[in-house]
């Protein structure tokens, strides 16, 4: 019957509101800059490097010939990410389970917590000069530079990251399950194994693949605890070559051919690192959790 | 009888071993429904609290409480909110002592077996004392048949397909998933989902059922199955269902037990709790004084 008045918006309300949305585009246009940027230029001065050959022979280090190609820093990163992976993921996930499920307010597991917090705030390069003095310099294993050496640092730098992505995904599920499976008398350690792992597995696999990314780009672990080298290595105890630390050696070279190595093995390795995004991606997608 | 039951929660006694009951007391009100013609008589067990205090950290939420459950009848505890009606039945499960800084003192024996006893692992209470939690709650990562299945899975015992069927039938939802058993429980809609849970409590094969709220989240067509389905269950187990829907309790329960602030204040056949009752608090809250 009566119609409602409605008083109409007021001008200044309606001109703030234009601001705050103008603002807040303006910004988002601003922080996409550089991505794009860096991508094109990625792109744009890697792209000539690419060939099959790039990616199948050793670089050769000479200076004027033929520069070669990266295949020994490919191997050394999988390589090395690899069995820095293989070692940190289960003790990361290890240490977030028992931080979730068994010693969730004890004192033990705030302090564990905190220096969780802490590493992962220590500038990477001190892992690599940790390593440097304690296993590089005193040769341990026979060896100055390993390949070995490279993975410890890296372990060490993705042990906080895995630790404190696994621990939010584990909080994250629902305590109600926790109780369907003590209520059906299942022991606390098959309820983790059964039911809080399988449904925090996508999360847990989002959180490795970060970690694994964040990894495979670091240089600064790497240059005193693997060294650069030219020739593939597949032991562990020798010097391994790696893509960070190539693009490390070449990028500064008065070469204009290695300069373009460099920028061939930036592209693969982001790449690389964008397949694993992707992969993490995908499985987050197919969580039940979110 | 010698006294063999204190063996019957420990770890070594298998359910085969322990000793057979006497047959139960006719339920006051053997309602043969369409459907039910599955469910078997079998002799469960009865629940006896004695002195029960139980506390949150501080709180002291439990106050002496005695109360008795009869074998294969439907208990409702109803009381308004924080009576203590959930702790109690968490309390009879040890499912109470899970919460961190939470503790309870007394007894409470299933036959004459006293939960509580250091003997008893806790693991053996909760097999054969189930539990249907207010929310639907299947495990999001499993099937239909592997939520059912779950219980046994979990306590390492071997599952068949036959167990699943006859808890899903059951819990009335056999003719519902039998063609979908390997689809994710979450699937299901909410009052299936609550069917699941308590099919994946019976197939343990309990002797005590505790239902804490199990209808309040749901639509009222479900509640209604809820409800047939605890008249069907008092043939097999022992019902203790917590309700805040004082209609509920009046239509599924055979004792009620009117609970406040941490103390009972009545408990007797629910036509008496309802008509007649000899508090007045019991009174006020039935007819929706307060609370």
């Amino acid at each position: 019957m009566s119609s409602i008045a409605f008083e109409p918006v007021s001008a200044r309300r309606r001109r703030v509101d234009k601001l705050a949305r103008g603002s807040v585009a303006v910004l988002t246009a601003a922080a996409l800059v550089p991505l794009v940027l860096i991508l094109y230029y990625l792109v744009k001065q890697g792209i000539g490097a690419i060939s099959l050959s790039f990616f199948t022979t050793d670089p050769t280090g000479s200076f004027l010939g033929d520069p070669g190609g990266i295949k020994s820093a490919i191997v050394g990163t999988v390589l090395m990410v690899g069995l820095a992976a293989v070692v940190a993921v289960p003790v990361g996930v290890g240490v977030a389970i028992w931080l979730v499920e068994f010693g969730r307010g004890s004192k033990l597991a705030h302090a564990v917590r905190y220096f969780i917090d802490v590493m992962t705030g220590v500038p990477s390069i001190v892992f690599g000069l940790f390593v440097y003095i304690t296993l590089v310099l005193a040769g341990v294993g026979g060896s100055s530079f390993a390949g070995w050496k490279g993975s410890v640092a890296l372990g060490l730098l993705m042990l906080p990251i895995v630790t404190r992505s696994a621990e939010v995904v584990l909080l994250l599920v629902p305590n109600a399950l926790r109780e369907a499976a003590y209520a059906l008398g299942a022991p606390r350690w098959r309820t983790v194994f059964r039911v809080v792992l399988p449904t925090a597995l996508p999360g847990i696999v989002t959180g490795v693949l970060l970690a694994i990314a964040r990894a495979a780009g670091e240089t600064a672990p790497l240059l005193f605890t693997a060294a650069v080298v030219n020739a593939t290595a597949f032991n562990y105890n020798d010097r391994m070559n790696s893509l960070p630390a190539l693009i490390f050696q070449n990028v500064g070279q008065a070469q204009d051919r290695l300069v373009t190595i460099a920028w061939g093995a930036a592209l693969t390795l982001v790449a690389m690192i964008l397949m694993l995004t992707l992969i993490a991606r995908m499985i987050q997608r197919r969580s039940r959790l979110s | 009888m010698s006294d063999p039951a204190p063996n019957a929660l420990r770890r070594d006694v298998t359910p085969d071993q322990i000793p057979s009951h006497e047959p139960p007391v006719a339920p006051a009100r053997p309602v043969p429904r369409a459907g039910a013609a599955t469910a078997t008589q079998r002799a469960a067990r009865s629940v006896t609290v004695e002195r029960l205090n139980a506390w949150y950290g501080d709180q002291h939420s439990i106050k002496d409480l005695t109360l008795s459950f009869a074998p294969n009848r439907a208990t409702a505890l109803i009381g308004p909110s924080g009576s203590g009606k959930s702790t109690v039945v968490r309390c009879i499960n040890r499912m109470h002592e899970e919460i961190p800084g939470a503790r309870a003192s007394g007894r409470i024996l299933l036959d004459d077996v006293d939960v509580y006893d250091t003997s008893i692992d806790v693991v053996a209470v909760r097999r054969s004392i189930g539990m249907v939690f207010q929310k639907p709650n299947p495990f999001p990562t499993m099937s239909i048949f592997d939520n059912v299945a779950a219980g046994l899975k979990l306590t390492a015992r071997k599952v068949g397909h036959e167990q699943v069927e006859t808890a899903l039938r059951g819990a009335g939802l056999w003719e519902e998933v039998k063609d979908r058993l390997s689809k994710p429980g979450i699937g299901l809609s909410g009052g299936q989902q609550q069917r699941l849970c308590i099919a994946r409590a019976l197939a343990v094969e309990p002797d005590v059922l505790l239902m804490d709220e199990p209808a309040s989240a749901l639509d009222p067509i479900s509640t209604l199955k809820i409800e047939e389905l605890v008249e069907e269950l008092k043939s097999r187990v022992t019902i203790v269902i917590v309700t805040h829907n004082m209609q509920q309790a009046a239509r599924v329960a055979d004792e009620t037990a009117f609970l406040l602030d941490g103390e009972l204040v009545e408990v007797g056949p629910t036509e008496k709790i309802f008509t007649n009752p000899d508090d007045s608090r019991t009174e006020e809250y039935v007819t929706g004084k307060f609370g």
